[in-house]
């Protein structure tokens, strides 16, 4: 019970009045970095550190993991309103989030969104609080092999699990496989596909590929239906926010397993956006209402943002337990530690309790004070759609403009955001699947990086992606998941033939 | 206006003395300076702007704000190929690593440090050999005889990049003993690290800033670094040992050193007045605590050069470059 004791003694820190305030002030400002398309969290905590370092490192953490979950929450917002996600991991939550919002229902999804949100980090920091050195340890089991096989996983979840026609979804992903190419071949250290341009040795950077595919292909849609957004008369005022979570319990299996992911994608560290993707694959498979996703259904919302927000708070324990960042945002915040002289690593929960226990007390407060910060805006967000198409389409198209822009301060970027949407809209046109290339465009350099890892150390034997229990049991799920569809005929004859 | 950024830089760092006033130059910034890292978020550079930047910032060493910008593109290219065309514009500094040499070299850009103007060396970054302290290996010779005797090939070093200095280390050290690895690469070395720890890998050449953490924690050994002399620092850390206490390679029968540049560049067409802007700059940044208190955090061999010996300096270490990397196969195919 030492943790708790030393919880209780976090509190006290993180209840100070002035961190209180620095919370509140984190909130805002991530939920505005988290709405800008393109600027991110990553990018937002890295501007805004200068601010903290006249602060006491623990105000200075609190204040940055504060701007984290806001911009985590603002994530939601884009993708929900107009399909633009802000943030990799938001990517899912505009597959039922926006129907809603077309079909009126944007107060709903946003509420459904910022609650499962809080649900999922509230979990994860529950079980950060309670295991934190079990959960350390169960992390350095991951080597190359492991990690390959858990992207392998988020992969054949979502392929399986598709309803599109297997050959669109797999001539969609082997796309965005193509695209994670270009750059540096980081296993030999070679340029791949950039023909000689200076632009392309970064290869393309996921948010240009989504701003553009979603955001512009969206705009283009939207216009030759006749310029108008069918999101107009969302109901605006805080009774949605009760009636919505009225409606939450009953979908109380499909958080309990989104936040598990979660939390084992954050730590093992995968990441957020897998940790969305793989939830919502899995609840569209298991759900009664699986029928009905993509079309609008609320739980095709919380599903991914549970997921999300559960594997984006896990992603701090192996990043101050371990050192190693689960996600760009913790990168930052991990540089921002070292710069106050805090070495993250095994001994930082010994040597360091004050700072750790503030940190993990702010863990709560900050995400209670997110969502209520958020859901007293919902009226607001909602609101934004009830601004004629005329006059919101220019301002959207410049936002992301500017969020193509800022990813990394070049104008060539705006123009293959441009490119990106054009293709966004031919594809959409074609009926072929968005999703499975964006995962692929995240995930697709990540996932060849760990098995030319793992080869690299078995000296070429695939036997290494069955040589343990750990990774040859993921395998093995990854495979059932990507024959689910062929499994469950096969014994659905079994049954009739036996009968 | 002068007087009151002499003022703020006196108060700050009165131990610098009469030579820094006299030293302050002509110009400075009128415009927000971008500082480049030609590398990730939360690397051993980035961690390095950063640190600067928030020096700056807290002691208001300058007028203008600081603005860290990551161009990892390409192991770095991006970010030089960038001040490389970035003319004279003053206001746009990068700090490099060795990916100043292997990356033009490696991948075939257009690049070479001359396009460049040196500005200072801030530091070199120590490389130290890693086991995992469950190993029963205590010395190098251990190490070796028992990579000697394992499979060839079936010992993993992990390191940071492919045919960066982690690599070049790597091929140096299995000339040197004999020893056959096959080498791993990873995106960051806090990753490196960890894989040690997780024992997915059988050892590592981690910059002391990359595992000391591990190290304190009792999950990692060092066996021996790669530096000429012992390091300065005298702290214990784990075991009743410092980084005082590692012996050299060289001493432990491992004959190769390998230090890594972090310095500071600016673009091709800087005038004098502006490099002895940024000299100033960053004499006053070594002379602040949480400079020192930095360069303690990760062991650094804390030479600061400057002029025509921090450029003689460069020459040497990219000959040096070029003949590691030919020998290792590493040069990029024409045509590339």
């Amino acid at each position: 019970m030492e943790e708790l004791v030393n919880l209780f003694h976090g509190f006290a820190v993180a209840l100070q009045p002035f961190n209180i305030m620095v919370m509140i002030l984190g909130i805002v400002l991530g939920v505005i970095i988290g709405v800008l398309p393109g600027l991110g969290g990553a990018n937002g905590v890295a501007i805004l550190l200068p601010l903290t370092f006249s602060m006491p490192p623990t105000s200075a953490i609190i204040m940055l993991s504060c701007i984290y979950w806001g911009a985590l929450f603002g994530g939601a917002i884009t993708s929900i309103l107009f399909n633009i996600p802000g943030e990799p991991w938001s990517v899912a939550t505009t597959f039922d989030g926006y129907p809603m919002a077309q079909q009126g229902k944007a107060g709903e999804a946003l509420t459904a969104a910022f609650t499962s949100s809080f649900v999922g980090a509230l979990f994860a920091v529950v079980m950060i609080t309670l295991v934190a050195p079990l959960v350390a340890s169960f992390a350095l089991r991951f080597g190359p092999a492991e990690k390959f096989a858990v992207y392998f996983l988020a992969f054949c979840s979502f392929v399986g699990l598709s309803k599109e026609p297997p050959f669109k979804t797999i001539a969609a992903m082997m796309i965005g496989f193509a695209l994670a190419a270009v750059g540096l071949d980081s296993i030999t250290g070679q340029l791949r596909l950039t023909f000689g341009s200076t632009e392309l040795l970064n290869g393309f950077d996921f948010l240009i590929a989504v701003i553009g595919l979603f955001g512009i292909g969206e705009i283009l849609l939207t216009m030759e239906e006749g310029l108008a957004f069918r999101g107009g008369k969302a109901k605006i005022d805080l009774r949605v926010v009760v009636q919505t979570w009225k409606q939450m319990p009953q979908y109380w299996i499909t958080s309990l397993r989104s936040c598990l992911i979660g939390c084992w994608m954050g730590i093992t560290p995968a990441g957020a956006t897998p940790a969305s993707f793989m939830s919502y694959g899995i609840a569209k498979r298991v759900s009664k209402h699986g029928h009905n996703f993509g079309k609008g259904e609320v739980e095709g919302v919380i599903a991914p943002e549970t997921a999300a927000h559960a594997a984006g708070t896990a992603a701090l324990l192996p990043m101050l337990s371990l050192g190693v960042p689960g996600s760009p945002t913790a990168a930052v915040l991990l540089g921002g530690l070292l710069i106050w002289g805090l070495q993250p690593g095994p001994m930082l929960f010994v040597e360091q309790k004050e700072f750790v226990w503030g940190l993990i007390a702010s863990m709560y407060l900050g995400n209670l004070v997110g969502l209520i910060v958020v859901l007293t805006c919902v009226p607001v967000f909602a609101a934004i759609l009830r601004v004629p198409f005329s006059i919101i389409a220019p301002l959207i198209l410049v936002l992301c403009a500017i969020g193509a822009y800022s990813v990394h301060s070049s104008t060539f970027d705006v123009v293959m955001m441009l490119v990106f949407g054009v293709v966004g809209y031919l594809l959409k046109k074609c009926n072929y699947p968005l999703a499975p290339l964006v995962l692929a465009i995240v995930l697709g350099d990540k996932a060849e990086e760990a098995f030319r890892q793992s080869l690299l150390g078995s000296q070429g034997s695939l036997g290494v992606f069955f040589s343990n229990t750990l990774v040859g049991t993921i395998m093995v799920l990854g495979l059932v998941a990507l024959f689910w569809s062929l499994i469950q005929q096969g014994y659905t004859r079994l049954r009739t033939a036996v009968a | 206006m002068k007087h009151s950024v002499l003022h703020v830089a006196l108060a700050t760092v009165a131990l610098f003395g009469a030579g820094t006033v006299a030293a302050n130059a002509a110009w400075e910034p009128v415009r927000p300076v971008e500082f480049i890292v030609p590398a990730g978020t939360g690397g051993g550079a980035d961690q390095m702007a950063r640190t600067i930047q928030g020096i700056v910032t807290k002691h208001g060493l300058m007028k203008q704000p600081m603005v860290v910008i990551n161009k990892s593109g390409g192991a770095g290219g991006e970010g030089f190929l960038d001040v490389k065309g970035s003319g004279n514009n003053p206001h746009k500094i990068i700090i490099t690593l060795s990916n100043l040499f292997t990356t033009p070299l490696a991948t075939g850009i257009p690049f070479n440090w001359k396009d460049m103007t040196p500005v200072a060396m801030l530091a070199l970054d120590e490389f130290v050999l890693w086991v995992n302290a469950e190993k029963l290996y205590n010395t190098v010779k251990d190490f070796v005889d028992a990579v000697k005797q394992a499979p060839s090939g079936s010992m993993k070093m992990g390191g940071t990049g492919s045919k960066q200095e982690d690599q070049i280390i790597t091929v140096a050290v299995e000339k040197a003993t004999g020893a056959k690895f096959t080498y791993i690469p990873y995106k960051g070395g806090g990753e490196v690290a960890v894989q040690l720890v997780g024992n997915h890998v059988d050892s590592t050449v981690n910059n002391p800033i990359e595992a000391v953490a591990q190290w304190r924690g009792g999950k990692l050994r060092p066996l021996c670094v790669f530096d000429g002399k012992q390091m300065d620092y005298d702290e214990v850390i784990a075991d009743g040992k410092g980084w005082k206490d590692i012996p050299t390679c060289k001493s432990q029968g491992l004959d190769m050193e390998y230090l890594m540049l972090r310095g500071i560049f600016m673009g091709p067409k800087a005038t004098k007045d502006q490099v002895e802007y940024y000299i100033d700059l960053f004499k006053k940044v070594r002379a602040t605590p949480e400079w020192q208190d930095f360069m303690k955090s990760g062991a650094f061999n804390t030479t600061f050069l400057t002029g025509a010996d921090y450029a003689k300096w460069v020459e040497t270490e990219e000959k040096r470059h070029e003949t590691l990397m030919k020998e290792a196969g590493f040069l990029a195919t024409a045509g590339n």
